[in-house]
């Protein structure tokens, strides 16, 4: 790899960016640039952004995707941040100047963004010596085990690297601990009697009735015992490594696909604020500040390019930047709140101006507290809707082409919000570790409206059961109806089940 | 670093060749790799390569757009490029995955899967011819040939280093030690040195399924030999009750109605070589397809002439693939095989569908000859 020297004229540009950025507001950990060649670029882009991760065929596969669509002039990347403290970023040699300052003003927010948003709170801005820690484990088990092996091994868990929490770092999912006189109660079966005089006693808690409920409370005092785990559990990883039977080498590669995973998660949890954010600074630092006469018509094609969209896709840039520019003027004219959320009439709220001025402050806030499923709950409005084109689209199995379905504004964003749901991804819980009382893992995938790819789903439960080592089950439902995958010893059957 | 990079994408390939090694006799039979040939490289369509997840169906799922467009307006035509479903912004992860791979590569996984073994090849040396090709620099040589540029450098070098350049009035005057020529070195010219003559019936007998056949089997043998030799020729020859030689498209593509005569297509083969390809120099592989059905026993008899006295002496190896056609009557391998049992340098293969293309490659190829 060739690592160029961060040459003076790109310094000057950073320290000149900076400076705008920083008198917009914007708070963000140093950055260091370096300048890399496509085929660095490439490879840094393959690994993440972490030129320090352990070894995997997979990077190897997505390497060659980039080169080859780069080579073909599909597709070039420009920069990529890391979120860490202090925050790299990566700008590509042979870049025009109005690119490489783009791409600055860009990275400063996007650094911004990881500092402030809340959903960055809670990762590791060391990341890169994770990484790198992560990669020093997974030799030693190469060396150990023999490479084929572990890397079989990191397969099956990659297989399974979605299925975590993603939500849990920022909220408590298992109850409070119980106290010791709720246990006891539980225990002995204690039941709540009325308080009555000792002559009616018979008559208030009569001894019938007491006896039937102590019954009732044991059954399911035993019965939530033998439950395991007591709750659905959203973090299938979590599970498998607390209660699979692995060995250590096994539980620490699982370990560290688990971490990564979770270090990637906020990211696309907020990919259209991220990138939305982004876009807002960069146009707004070169517009007003950077950028010199020469130097307009180049900026102008470059934005036009990133915030370009294309039928049957959603562009995370344009929609963000989008929805900034509107938060940030409804809040400058006034228009929130009680008065305005009642107002009918459009004429009206066209011309709704109450010179507030709350924009700048508020789309910080906004980029500090939101998500994006929070972010285009909260803000995709009917008005944003038509006056963006938006529309949603869906397979149609009559013409069988993808069609634009519809423009309705609920329609539409129902569609967007279910997109975002878990980041797209199925949700998939552990129902029950000891399924039919036979060490059976029993998943259940909640059905929200969309089936599992079934040729993938299949497969990945192989791999689960090469995790948990006895047979996995999955629950689903296929076409309406309920399906109950099973693979044992890497055989797969399937039968219908009731779906709960 | 480079180096890690380098180690993963190394453990990819590898996979992939693994996967096709795997696969190979479905991609054989399908022949679906031909139609993506490059120049020296085919692109193969692979499966499940990467890693599955639990993930949402393509079909029922739909997704958000932006622009211009009425409810019921398709985006866009290509059935490949579906919108982006799943991920925000983002396209679905592809079912197939397109790999490059070079014919060199492929023969080789092909050879390995079949156990073919490595071809000697006869006469290599005298075919090389020699080229030359400028690619240095002497001090000597006609002035046709002077180097302008290096020639003026190393004036420039050689002033400077006298002290008698001055920037103010940069006159650069070469002698003759600076002058700098163009030199060449003879480097050898890699020549085919070996020829496949195919030899087809395409009379009414022979349907498409059947020409099918004989265009993927003969994908893959162009495929081995190529790898084997600097360089193959491939000459095609049709026939019925006639003969004549075609091009590679006109091959596959001609349908004739008629009798069949194969003893015409021998006679032109024979001629081909006598008049082109001597033996001493090349290493020639003639194939004949057919469905078996010769016009007489006559024809049939001079056909087993004119290959013993005028095909067989020359050739490193005779191949007649039979394939199987509800039309023929299978005939004319029973007698091949009469004559010619004992003769190794004669192999007959009966193709039955496109599952037994692999065999009967393994069958030709695998002699080694």
């Amino acid at each position: 790899m060739t690592i160029k020297r961060f040459p003076a004229y790109l310094r000057d540009m950073q320290e000149e960016v900076e400076g705008y950025a920083k008198n917009y507001g914007l708070d963000f950990y140093p950055i260091l640039y370096e300048v890399l060649d496509y085929k660095t670029m490439n490879e840094v882009a393959a690994y993440g952004g972490f030129p320090t991760r352990y070894p995997h065929w997979r990077f190897g596969m997505d390497y060659e995707q980039l080169s080859k669509s780069y080579e073909w002039g599909l597709s070039k990347i420009y920069e990529m941040v890391i979120n860490t403290n202090p925050a790299y970023a990566y700008l590509l040699e042979g870049n025009s100047l109005t690119d490489q300052k783009i791409v600055m003003a860009h990275v400063c927010a996007h650094v911004d963004f990881f500092k402030n948003n809340y959903f960055f709170s809670k990762t590791n801005r060391k990341m890169i010596d994770g990484m790198a820690n992560h990669a020093a484990r997974v030799r030693r088990h190469m060396e150990r085990q023999g490479q084929d092996v572990v890397e079989d091994y990191i397969d099956v868990c990659l297989s399974l690297e979605n299925l975590i929490d993603p939500m849990s770092a920022y909220i408590t999912r298992t109850a409070k601990p119980r106290t010791p006189e709720q246990i006891e109660d539980e225990e002995t079966g204690q039941v709540g009697r009325l308080r009555s005089k000792g002559y009616m006693d018979s008559f208030i808690n009569p001894p019938e009735y007491i006896e039937a409920q102590k019954k009732k409370k044991e059954e399911e005092v035993k019965k939530a015992r033998r439950r395991f785990p007591e709750s659905p559990q959203r973090d299938v990883l979590a599970f498998l490594i607390e209660h699979a039977p692995l060995e250590h080498w096994q539980r620490d590669v699982l370990e560290i696909v688990r971490d990564e995973a979770y270090y990637f998660a906020p990211q696309a949890m907020t990919k259209i604020m991220n990138e939305g954010w982004a876009s807002y600074w960069h146009s707004k630092i070169l517009t007003e500040k950077a950028l010199t006469a020469a130097e307009v018509i180049d900026y102008a094609d470059a934005n036009a390019g990133v915030l370009a969209t294309s039928p049957g896709r959603l562009n995370p840039y344009k929609l963000g930047v989008e929805l900034f520019r509107s938060i940030e003027e409804r809040w400058n004219k006034g228009q929130y709140g009680k008065e305005w959320d009642e107002c009918e009439s459009m004429e009206q709220k066209r011309n709704w101006d109450r010179r507030t001025g709350f924009g700048a402050n508020r789309i910080f806030e906004v980029r500090k507290l939101y998500n994006d499923i929070t972010f285009i709950d909260e803000f995709f409005t009917l008005e944003f809707c038509v006056e963006q084109k938006f529309y949603s689209f869906g397979f149609s199995e009559r013409s069988g082409s993808w069609e634009i379905m519809s423009r309705d504004f609920k329609k539409v964003k129902d569609q967007m919000l279910k997109q975002l749901t878990n980041r797209g991804q199925p949700v998939i819980v552990v129902e029950d570790g000891n399924f039919e009382n036979k060490s059976e893992l029993l998943l259940r995938h909640i059905h929200e409206g969309t089936d599992l790819d079934s040729g993938q789903a299949r497969d990945t439960l192989r791999n689960a059961s090469r995790v948990w080592t006895r047979p996995v089950n999955l629950l689903t439902k296929v076409e309406g109806k309920g399906k109950l995958l099973r693979c044992e010893d890497g055989n797969l059957s399937e039968r219908s089940a009731e779906y709960l | 670093m480079s180096q890690k990079i380098d180690l993963d994408h190394g453990r990819f390939r590898q996979i992939i060749r693994g996967k096709i090694k795997q696969n190979l006799r479905k991609y054989i039979s399908q022949g679906e790799m031909i139609a993506k040939k490059g120049k020296d490289t085919v692109s193969i369509p692979l499966p499940s390569v990467d890693i599955p997840h639990f993930k949402h169906g393509d079909k029922q799922q739909g997704g958000v757009g932006q622009g211009e467009g009425d409810v019921g307006d398709s985006l866009g035509q290509d059935g490949e490029e579906q919108p982006g479903a799943g991920e925000a912004g983002d396209r679905p992860g592809d079912h197939l995955l397109d790999i490059e791979i070079s014919i060199q590569e492929l023969a080789e996984i092909m050879g390995e899967e079949l156990e073919l073994p490595r071809i000697q090849p006869k006469g290599t040396e005298k075919i090389v011819a020699w080229k030359d090709k400028y690619s240095g620099i002497r001090t000597t040589g006609p002035e046709s040939l002077r180097h302008f540029r290096r020639t003026y450098k190393q004036a420039i070098r050689r002033q400077i280093a006298m002290g008698t350049y001055d920037p103010k009035n940069p006159v650069i005057v070469p002698i003759k030690d600076d002058k700098r020529y163009r030199s060449w070195k003879k480097e050898p010219l890699p020549q085919s040195n070996a020829v496949i003559i195919y030899m087809m019936d395409v009379s009414g007998s022979m349907g498409d399924e059947q020409k099918e056949i004989v265009r993927i089997e003969s994908f893959w043998i162009d495929t081995w030999l190529t790898s084997q030799y600097h360089g193959v020729e491939s000459r095609f020859i049709i026939h019925d009750a006639m003969a004549k030689e075609v091009d590679r498209d006109t091959f596959f593509k001609t349908r004739e109605s008629g009798g069949t005569m194969i003893s015409s297509a021998y006679k032109l083969c024979a001629k081909m070589i006598a008049d082109e390809y001597p033996s001493e120099l090349w290493n020639i592989y003639p194939f004949h397809f057919s469905d078996g059905d010769n016009w007489s026993v006559d024809d049939t008899h001079t056909c087993v002439e004119l290959l013993k006295k005028e095909v067989l002496p020359f050739v490193n190896l005779f191949a007649y693939g039979q394939v199987e056609s509800p039309y023929g009557s299978g005939q004319f391998i029973k007698d091949l095989t009469e004559h010619f049992d004992e003769d190794e340098r004669v192999v007959t293969s009966e193709i039955k569908g496109k599952d037994a293309i692999m065999d009967s490659i393994k069958e030709f190829l695998g002699k080694g000859r």
